[in-house]
């Protein structure tokens, strides 16, 4: 059935895509091919530009066409449903702003920086080639699902086409996830904090700024949205340079200066308090900022590489695709495909593909523009986080995201143990980057935060020279990755504290009540208690905390990135379209054997967290301590961590599995049946409802 | 032309205010008038408020 009339392509438009199809192969063989000699950003950045374009084009429309086979001339729920509120239906264009903002995240710029210790050429590849035939497929046949069902959300829809146990099973795997996602999150803002009181103070600056926009927003101009952001992001460039005062003022320093464990506990406390005050005192206005100075940073990125143009310093391969690495361990396969999550294929945006956005779209053939074509723009945020990685000097990059137990805590040691891996640095040079940058250190701060700051600021000085101008840049950079994980700290404890109160309601119905100011404060400290275990975890980890926790979070959104395309391919089979199985099974299983095998090499193995606790057991049944742990406390403390961390990774190798099962059983049943077997909703044509209501 | 750019200014007021959760208040108006004209029309800031607390009401939301 060809639901969309194809035009014939013309001579021209077929001559321009085979141009185009030239460009990008011609730009990958020489990012592919080239070796010892460094080659420029650009060229990633046009083979990216031609295989998104090839890929939207002709892969996003295959799926358009056969696979969701989407109908512009039936009544999208904005229309059936219309409320002006939830359900409007809106300009294509601004549903895709808004999809956009709400899936770009920090994600996209973590993962791709940590993974470029294996060199730029895997994660591009994994990016380009991820996205095209997993992550925006993914998304794209979420939102196309939820739009045929009057825009469900991806658990309702899961418990109708695979059973309601199997919903279940996703809620407790969709609250792990964001509990690891929390603990993760705050710990980059950790490591970027620690010891430093320049982006302390600054990052300490954004509450009462968004207490100010709170009381302005409510009371002096309400809704004024646009207006009350200048404001405070001229009140946040203000704090950013004051910042420099501070931390050249002795005593003032000293009240900003933490360690690890320390800001790790002030988090934890700000989390609490930050989710059950009143949102429009400090969540929403913080939100507000965080999401336009998320979107005007991108555009600066963009900006800065393509005018810089720098060349990529880290070799194409590095030696660390072995297993070996300093920055997370474990070879390639599969752990690359597990540190690049956000950017390639990203779990979570399941849930924003089947929330708000279905809700917006004015018909069914603008899904493919905002679905497909969204997750391509995170694709390219990805890139751009890349590149400005591997535009670094990897002597600096590997000083910044090594822990402390590998490279020491002096230059000195820390220039030699680099240099050693290949990398030559002298100390001289870590210690002018950290200079540069208005910092005393820049050694072990992984995260992936700091070293794109650090990226971001060189390629802005390079076309805005000045002095002192990198340090500005440098904390400006980390002041808004913390402000927007800050937002999604606080957001996300909310959202978790009604998970939890869902969750309890099941067991005793009271609890369920989110007006309750018990169930409020219980819930809300199960939430803050769940993700606070982790970070703290991280925060005293003898390996610095994201070499253990982001391998977890990795496997967990492509847990959830796994359910949803294996829901997409059950959804497939029970419309009977199962000759296009493979567009979402292929995916679907590739990321269940990335997940599995990564969680297996977690459990058993060398690099598993049972073999780090066995390990730590056996020196304290010996009588002996073992390094970093200075005492039995801390001995123990390594033990327990790591036999939780591994527990928690055969809970999601087990959903994985669970999942797996359900999804195999319908899709057999699907198989069988002669006739369509899904749960859509009647069509209704556009034409009949538009001339009811106009 | 400048019809093309207050156009323009519009559709980007418009998504501005959308990432933040707040839909366009004209379209609501104008929906209430035309379907369900018995009911008080709120102020916008009164719309303001309830969209503003709505956000954060439910799961979703936003990425990592």
């Amino acid at each position: 059935m060809e639901t969309i009339a194809t035009r014939p392509a013309g001579v021209a438009s077929k001559v321009v895509w085979v141009i185009i199809a030239i460009i990008g192969a011609a730009c990958l063989g020489v990012i592919a091919l080239r070796r010892g000699e460094p080659i420029n950003a650009i060229w990633l950045v046009a083979a990216a530009v031609a295989v998104f374009l090839i890929g939207y084009r002709f892969y996003g429309r295959f799926i358009e066409l056969r696979v969701l086979q989407m109908d512009p001339g039936r009544a999208p729920p904005s229309v059936l449903r219309n409320d002006g509120l939830d359900y409007v239906p809106t300009d294509k264009w601004v549903v895709f702003g808004h999809h956009f903002a709400a899936i770009a995240g920090a994600g996209p710029l973590v993962g791709p920086v940590l993974a470029a210790q294996m060199g730029y050429l895997p994660g591009t590849l994994w990016i380009l080639f991820g996205v095209v035939l997993g992550g925006a497929v993914q998304d794209f046949m979420v939102l196309g699902l939820s739009i045929r069902r009057d825009a469900r959300s991806l658990g309702h829809m899961l418990r109708e086409e695979l059973g309601p146990f199997a919903g279940v099973v996703a809620m407790f795997g969709l609250l792990a996830l964001m509990m690891i996602v929390l603990a993760v999150l705050a710990l980059v803002v950790v490591k970027a904090l620690t010891h430093s009181p320049w982006g302390t103070f600054s990052v300490a600056c954004t509450i009462p700024i968004a207490l100010l926009m709170g009381i302005y927003l409510r009371w002096l101009r309400p809704g004024r949205i646009l207006e009350v952001s200048l404001i405070g992001l001229v009140l946040l460039l203000t704090s950013i340079a004051c910042g420099a005062h501070v931390a050249a003022t002795p005593v003032l320093a000293n009240l900003f200066d933490f360690d690890a464990k320390a800001l790790a506990w002030l988090l934890i406390g700000y989390g609490f308090f930050a989710s059950v005050l009143p949102v429009w005192l400090l969540l929403a206005p913080r939100d507000y900022l965080s999401t336009f100075l998320k979107i005007g940073t991108i555009v600066l990125l963009a900006v800065a590489i393509l005018f810089a143009a720098p060349d990529l310093r880290m070799p194409a391969v590095s030696r660390f695709i072995d297993g070996t690495g300093p920055v997370f361990q474990g070879r390639l396969f599969p752990f690359l495909f597990i540190t690049i999550a956000c950017g390639a294929v990203s779990g979570w945006h399941s849930i924003i593909a089947s929330g708000t956005t279905p809700k917006l779209l004015a018909n069914e053939g603008q899904a493919r523009m905002v679905g497909y074509g969204g997750m391509l723009m995170e694709a390219f945020v990805a890139i751009m986080a890349l590149i400005a990685a591997a535009s670094l000097h990897p002597g600096v990059y590997f000083a910044m995201n090594s822990p402390s137990a590998l490279i020491g805590s002096t230059v000195e040691h820390a220039a030699a143990t680099i240099s050693q891996w290949g990398f030559v640095v002298t100390p001289d040079e870590l210690s002018r980057t950290a200079h540069d940058i208005g910092e005393t250190s820049i050694l072990s701060r992984a995260g992936g935060a700091p070293t794109l700051a650090v990226g971001m600021a060189q390629l802005l000085h390079n076309i805005m020279p000045g002095e002192r101008m990198m340090a500005f840049w440098y904390h400006y950079a980390i002041l808004f990755e913390a402000l927007f994980i800050l937002t999604t700290v606080d957001a996300g404890t909310r959202v978790g504290r009604f998970m939890i109160q869902e969750i309890a309601g099941l067991v005793h119905e009271p609890l369920k009540s989110t007006e309750s100011w018990i169930g409020n404060v219980l819930a809300t400290s199960i939430c803050v208690g769940l993700w606070g275990y982790f970070l703290y975890q991280g925060s005293v980890d003898p390996l610095g905390g994201i070499n253990t926790l982001w391998p977890l979070f990795g496997i967990a959104n492509q847990m959830l990135a796994a359910i949803a395309l294996m829901l997409a391919t059950v959804v497939t089979v029970k419309l009977k379209r199962q000759r296009y199985v493979w567009v979402p099974g292929i995916p679907a299983t590739w990321l269940v054997v990335c997940t599995l095998t990564a969680g297996w090499e977690k459990l058993s193995g060398p690099i598993s967290f049972t073999v780090a606790s066995q390990t730590y057991e056996q020196a304290m049944l010996a009588g002996k301590l073992m390094a970093p742990a200075k005492n039995l406390a801390e001995m123990q403390r390594i033990i327990t961590n790591n036999s939780v961390d591994a527990t928690l990774t055969a809970v999601f190798m087990l959903l994985v599995l669970t999942m797996c099962g359900f999804s195999i059983y319908a899709m057999m049943k699907a198989w069988r049946s002669h006739i369509p077997t899904a749960h859509e909703a009647p069509r209704v044509a556009l034409t009949s409802v538009a001339s009811q209501t106009s | 032309m400048n019809m093309k750019l207050a156009q323009l200014w519009h559709r980007l007021v418009q998504t501005a205010r959308l990432s933040c959760g707040i839909p366009d208040y004209d379209v609501y108006v104008t929906h209430l008038r035309t379907h369900h004209p018995e009911r008080k029309i709120p102020t916008y800031a009164e719309f303001f408020r309830e969209r503003q607390t709505a956000r954060y009401k439910g799961t979703g939301g936003r990425c990592c």
